[in-house]
């Protein structure tokens, strides 16, 4: 049985389907990102499993457990990292973590969490004296400091600077290796890239790929070659040369629209040398991951049905 | 019980830490206790410290029970923590508790305060054990409004209120002037009020020769009753 079972779960805000009868599993023991465009449904579907929201529809197990009938027992096993806020502005860094640590049975101990989330240091500084960056990573510590089984992460680097993404990114790969089921949400792709070993993207509450990150690169694989170089090259002359068409998107980023087998790419790396101009980067067959997302949610967009997306006319 | 204690003690370090909360808590009610038991204008027969001793206790319970809980609880609900903590162990029963019990905790030490400083101020009580009653009652129902305030408001609306409910209870409730000296209409209604009907009990629990009215238990156990329930139907964590 997986760690978190969501069947055909849906959600609705007033007249607004928010989350539009989606089913994916998260396993024990791995990092799975649930991606997706603002408004989306990410928030709302974590907030489910969390036991936070009342579905309309679905049927969900996070640990076995009804994240709503069986509430109090699983809080004993989940650990929440909000995607804002949770600490009162007034309240110590290492105070904090005390006190949450002090609502478990058997917690890890304060200080040396701090130290693993780079906050050491802070330790008597208040929430509202250390930076948002710092505030995402006592959020982080405050979600792990009961040793969840299962960890759910809203969006855990946003607005936090590279050395700290990295800090977090250690943090999390490390709760992989101790058993510990992840669910995070997230609009860094580079990092579901690196990190992540399942991944479910959404759009307009509904699931549009999953898989893993490989699997998402590969089958959103085209017949296409791009390279960057110098802007305004001989795009004919080029094409002529390698016998497949040559297209400048972007000035200085090129699409070759012809598969990128080791001849193709051998005889495009040949015609530049000749004209002694520098290759900037080049990727043939596999897509970067943002590639993948970019063209499923634009996609996604056609093909939504519109009157779902209207909020009812607040504000 | 390692929870509970766990943030009982961390409401009670932020309740000490917070400046304005104690200002409100001890501040004011020492001011108006040395000041209108000094200087003799308020429209009292006999020793005004007699008749203000009482009222400054109850307003002791207002500030704490209704002004600091319905204000440390919006913002609470605003940042975020309540919605966090309820993904905790910690859970809704000790959560209340913990609130609860730290009121109760910051009353204790304004009553003691403020009885040290009546008694050094000339005052003669007559204690008996309804004070204890009357004083337990207008916690709940304060503490009822306050949650009502800080549950379905926002943070900054809830602060607004709560201040403004607390100016306005304290002239209305006859806790340093007399409710004979209002408006005959207001009279009325100033009775029924859960702050009213407090100071009533309160003052004719510690007065010599002093008792207290039938109807002003009952407006406290209907408030003691009724604003916990409509806290419970109105209150939204997030």
């Amino acid at each position: 049985m997986a760690a978190v079972e969501v069947h055909e779960l849906t959600v609705r805000y007033g007249d607004t389907i928010a989350v539009d009868g989606i089913s994916f599993e998260a396993q024990a023991g791995q990092i799975t990102a649930i991606l997706g465009p603002n408004g989306a449904g990410k928030t709302t579907t974590v907030e489910v499993l969390e036991g936070f929201r009342r579905p309309l529809a679905g049927r969900i197990s996070v640990a076995g457990l009804d994240p709503i009938a069986d509430h109090a027992a699983l809080t004993r096993r989940m650990g929440v990292m909000l995607q804002s806020g949770g600490v009162g502005p007034g309240v110590r860094v290492l105070e904090a973590l005390r006190h949450t640590a002090a609502l478990y049975d058997n917690s890890l101990d304060p200080r040396t969490l701090l130290e693993q989330v780079g906050l050491n240091g802070t330790e008597h500084r208040t929430w509202r004296q250390i930076s948002g960056g710092e505030q995402r990573r006592l959020a982080l510590a405050l979600a792990l400091v009961g040793r969840p089984q299962v960890a759910f992460l809203d969006e855990p680097g946003s607005g936090v600077d590279p050395q700290g993404r990295l800090a977090i990114r250690e943090v999390v790969a490390g709760l992989r290796d101790d058993g510990v089921t992840v669910v995070l949400t997230t609009h860094d792709l580079d990092e579901v890239e690196k990190l992540a070993d399942h991944v479910v993207i959404l759009d307009g509450g509904r699931i549009v790929a999953a898989g893993s990150p490989a699997q998402l690169m590969t089958a959103g694989q085209s017949d296409e070659v791009r390279f960057g170089a110098p802007p305004g090259l001989d795009a004919t002359a080029l094409a002529q040369r390698i016998g497949a068409p040559v297209h400048e998107g972007a000035p200085g980023e090129y699409v070759v629209a012809a598969p990128g087998t080791p001849a193709l790419v051998a005889a495009l790396t040949a015609w530049l040398a000749e004209h002694d101009l520098p290759l900037a980067d080049l990727r043939a067959g596999r897509q970067r991951l943002e590639d993948v997302f970019l063209r499923l949610v634009a996609e996604g967009s056609f093909t939504r049905p519109e009157p779902r997306r209207r909020r009812r006319g607040r504000r | 019980m390692k929870p509970l204690l766990a943030h009982l003690r961390l409401e009670l370090t932020l309740i000490a830490r917070n400046g304005e909360s104690l200002l409100l808590t001890l501040g004011i009610p020492v001011l108006l206790l040395t000041f209108f038991a000094t200087v003799d204008v308020l429209p009292i027969d006999g020793e005004p410290i007699n008749f203000l001793a009482p009222g400054v206790l109850a307003l002791a319970v207002l500030s704490t029970s209704l002004v600091n809980l319905a204000i440390s609880t919006g913002f609470e609900r605003e940042y975020g923590v309540l919605k966090r903590l309820g993904s905790t162990p910690l859970g809704r029963p000790r959560l209340l508790a913990a609130k609860t019990l730290a009121t109760l905790a910051v009353e204790i030490v304004q009553v003691g305060t403020l009885w040290i400083l009546a008694l050094a101020l000339g005052w003669d009580p007559s204690v008996r054990v309804g004070f204890l009653a009357a004083m337990v009652l207008g916690t709940i129902g304060c503490a009822g409004l306050a949650l009502c305030l800080a549950g379905s408001l926002k943070a900054l609306v809830t602060l607004a209120a709560a201040n403004g409910l607390y100016l306005l209870l304290l002239l209305l409730s006859g806790m340093v002037i007399p409710i004979a000296q209002l408006p005959g209409p207001i009279q009325g209604i100033a009775r029924a009020l859960p702050s009213g009907a407090m100071t009533e009990a309160v003052r004719g629990s510690l007065s010599a020769g002093g008792s207290v009215p039938g109807r002003a238990w009952a407006a406290l156990v209907i408030w003691a009753v009724l604003s916990p329930l409509l806290a419970v139907r109105l209150f939204r964590w997030e």
